[in-house]
């Protein structure tokens, strides 16, 4: 996937080399704390051994231990300290070694990180880092895609890049919000994508959707890895003569209400896909989005097509079946484009 | 108490059984066929031997990722234990929890999540039932020094020296948290002294010495058993692989593995038993065949069996 037409005509000129959705994390971190020195690092095993994936590799020998902070194995320790960092004025970004984790820490995230702005007024500009999803056979401890628990918090932000360009983008953007942002990272996206990222300083807004592919029959509003299931299957239908568009919304709260809304205006039809699991998530967000936004528009039922409600197996055709997969998405739009 | 010959030999196999399954398991894992993760506890086993060998059948275990050869001497079955490394149906969570996930409720065994270490609790809470149904068993918790850093850990413990639970913490203390040393983790030298704020006792044992592990167990339960409350053990060792099977452990100081590689647990015990229980090569030898056969069987079992069928995976989410 490469960088959208939008963002090429803002005149960026680009790097020679490529480089993966991971070190486009890692360029992000190191370019904000070469910024601003209140930017700092806190988590396990971020410091000589560069994290659990690498990402922070480096960072120690150019920062060091002042501002590149190992842990011991305490989230909620060391969350609910970047909060009080957070407040006496630094720019705390935390990495937990899987999102999967996140709920070790789950009180000092949703009643303390998130709900001090409310109250006092007070700024609580930090960043949770959590490499998040499936397909991996990591099974029900290393696999969850949480940001529905987390979208559904007043008071934290939550993305969930799908691309290397916006996950520096949004790292950028996330990094510099006033707010706590949660900042899903797509594990199996990590090496698996390379592009070449700009030379200058970009970023991308929070709560600003892209459009992936432009089409005419049907909208698929998707984010994070389902993005590449939703664009090979509109690939396939495209030539059975369904077009499709792809949305990807790369923010889950705020959600770019405005650019689904218009997409399904257009298309009349639209096809939900995300890797959170089916019931009260970010899918039944979308499709209520849509009812809110576009209800006059539509021509046929919102479509879903999102995990089941089950924890993520562990054994290969288990979690294959667990996962949306091309084939069942391109069924879904077929059947929808005849309904 | 002191422990018969064959209570000697008992462990020996046992011993011997955790290495060679877990020497497997990484052949198993480099040939591509574990879909997840291996974690071992190579070094560590006379911490788990010596630990579990002084329950009762009745008794209850909680291990971790890296324990797995804790539940040896509970008569886990380890065609059980290979099938849920290949992700088979035949695995006791069939197929839906990953590689060393793994236990079973019928020999003791609970089954741990990733999260640590979240059944220092639960333990605690087993405990808890039977001292509430007046039962003579009970619980031991396993997990790491790394582990002892969380919120859920200070808890169990003061839960449980509260309620004067019938429960044992086991703390292997094996010098890392994944990268993390444990001086990183930790502004104490000893996890042990760490009772002292629950109001328990608290025990540093050699890690390396299963017997050393077994006598120190045996007076927790034994203590636990009669009413008088948990107690905390710190069993010193090294962690002699990397945190994972990805993980190369590069970062352990130079010298550190050959010097522990001197002090290995089960080469030590051996010179024990050929000292003072007349363990001959004749002996060695058909206890080790015995346990290659056995390790062949459940191979052969687990690779055999078959994956599990996609159209259940959304079974058996509710009772
Ligand atoms: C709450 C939590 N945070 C992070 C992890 C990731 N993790 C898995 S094992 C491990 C290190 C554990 O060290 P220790 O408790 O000493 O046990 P050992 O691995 O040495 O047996 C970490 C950080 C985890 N499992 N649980
Ligand atoms: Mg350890």
């Amino acid at each position: 996937m490469s960088i959208t037409e939008q963002e090429a005509a803002k005149g960026l000129t680009f790097q020679n080399e490529e480089s993966t959705y991971l070190q486009a994390i890692s360029q992000g971190l190191g370019e904000a704390m070469r910024e601003d020195e209140t930017v700092i690092q806190i988590g396990e095993d971020i410091g000589e051994f560069g994290g659990a994936f690498k990402v922070t590799k480096g960072l120690i020998d150019e920062f060091g231990e002042e501002r590149v902070i190992d842990t011991p194995l305490s989230e909620s320790g060391f969350i609910g300290a970047a909060v009080g960092a957070a407040l006496m004025g630094l720019r705390p970004v935390v990495e937990v070694q899987y999102a999967d984790f996140l709920s070790c820490g789950w009180d000092q995230i949703v009643n303390v990180a998130a709900k001090i702005h409310y109250r006092t007024g007070d700024p609580v500009p930090m960043v949770i880092r959590a490499p998040s999803g499936a397909g991996l056979r990591a099974g029900p401890f290393h696999s969850q895609s949480p940001e529905g628990w987390f979208a559904h918090v007043p008071g934290l932000k939550v993305v969930a890049p799908a691309t290397p360009f916006d996950a520096k983008g949004l790292l950028r953007s996330a990094i510099e919000d006033p707010n706590p942002v949660i900042f899903f990272e797509h594990k199996y996206l990590y090496r698996r994508l390379k592009e070449r990222l700009p030379r200058e300083k970009y970023k991308i807004d929070i709560g600003r959707a892209s459009v992936r592919r432009d089409g005419t029959d049907v909208s698929v509003i998707t984010y994070g890895a389902m993005l590449y299931k939703a664009l090979e299957a509109a690939k396939q239908l495209n030539t059975n003569g369904i077009s499709v568009e792809v949305v990807d919304i790369r923010t889950i709260n705020p959600l770019d209400k405005a650019a689904i809304i218009a997409s399904v205006k257009k298309t009349g039809k639209v096809v939900i896909v995300t890797e959170d699991h089916y019931s009260f998530g970010v899918s039944a967000e979308l499709a209520a989005t849509i009812n809110e936004g576009a209800f006059e528009y539509l021509d046929g039922p919102i479509e879903r097509i999102a995990p089941p409600d089950t924890p993520i197996p562990y054994s290969p055709p288990l979690e294959d079946a667990y996962l949306p997969q091309v084939e069942e998405i391109t069924t879904g739009i077929t059947k929808l484009v005849a309904y | 108490m002191a422990l018969s010959r064959e209570q000697h030999f008992d462990m020996y196999y046992y011993l011997l059984l955790g290495r060679a399954l877990e020497e497997r398991l990484e052949t198993l894992y480099k040939q591509g066929k574990i879909p997840g993760a291996i974690y071992q506890g190579r070094g560590q086993e006379a911490c788990y031997v010596g630990s579990a060998y002084a329950l009762e059948p009745g008794d209850v275990i909680a291990p971790t990722h890296r324990d797995m050869i804790a539940m040896l001497p509970r008569g886990m079955d380890i065609k059980l234990i290979v099938a849920q490394h290949l992700a088979k149906v035949t695995g006791p969570t069939k197929g839906r929890g990953e590689d060393n996930y793994l236990g079973d409720l019928s020999r003791g065994i609970f089954t741990t999540v990733s999260m640590l270490p979240d059944f220092y609790p639960v333990a605690a809470g087993a405990a808890l039932a039977f001292k509430i149904q007046g039962e003579s068993r009970v619980a031991l918790a396993y997990c790491g020094e790394g582990a002892t850093s969380r919120g859920d850990w200070h808890e169990a413990l003061n839960f449980a020296a509260v309620k004067t639970l019938p429960v044992v913490f086991f703390v292997i203390n094996n010098q890392f948290a994944f990268s993390t040393p444990a001086e990183k983790g930790m502004k104490i030298g000893n996890v042990a002294n760490r009772a002292s704020a629950y109001g328990m006792p608290g025990i540093t044992v050699d890690g390396n010495d299963p017997i050393e592990v077994f006598e120190a167990v045996k007076r927790s339960v034994d203590l636990a058993r009669e009413g008088q409350g948990p107690s905390l053990i710190e069993a010193k060792t090294l962690r002699m692989k990397g945190h994972a099977g990805h993980d190369r452990f590069t970062y352990a100081p130079s010298g550190l593995i050959e010097q522990w590689e001197e002090k290995d647990p089960i080469n030590r015990f051996e010179i024990l038993l050929r000292d003072e229980w007349q363990l001959n090569d004749e002996e060695k030898q058909q206890i080790e065949i015995e346990i290659q056969m056995k390790i062949d069987g459940a191979v052969a079992f687990a690779e055999a069996s078959p994956l599990p069928d996609p159209n259940e995976v959304t079974k058996d989410v509710y009772h």
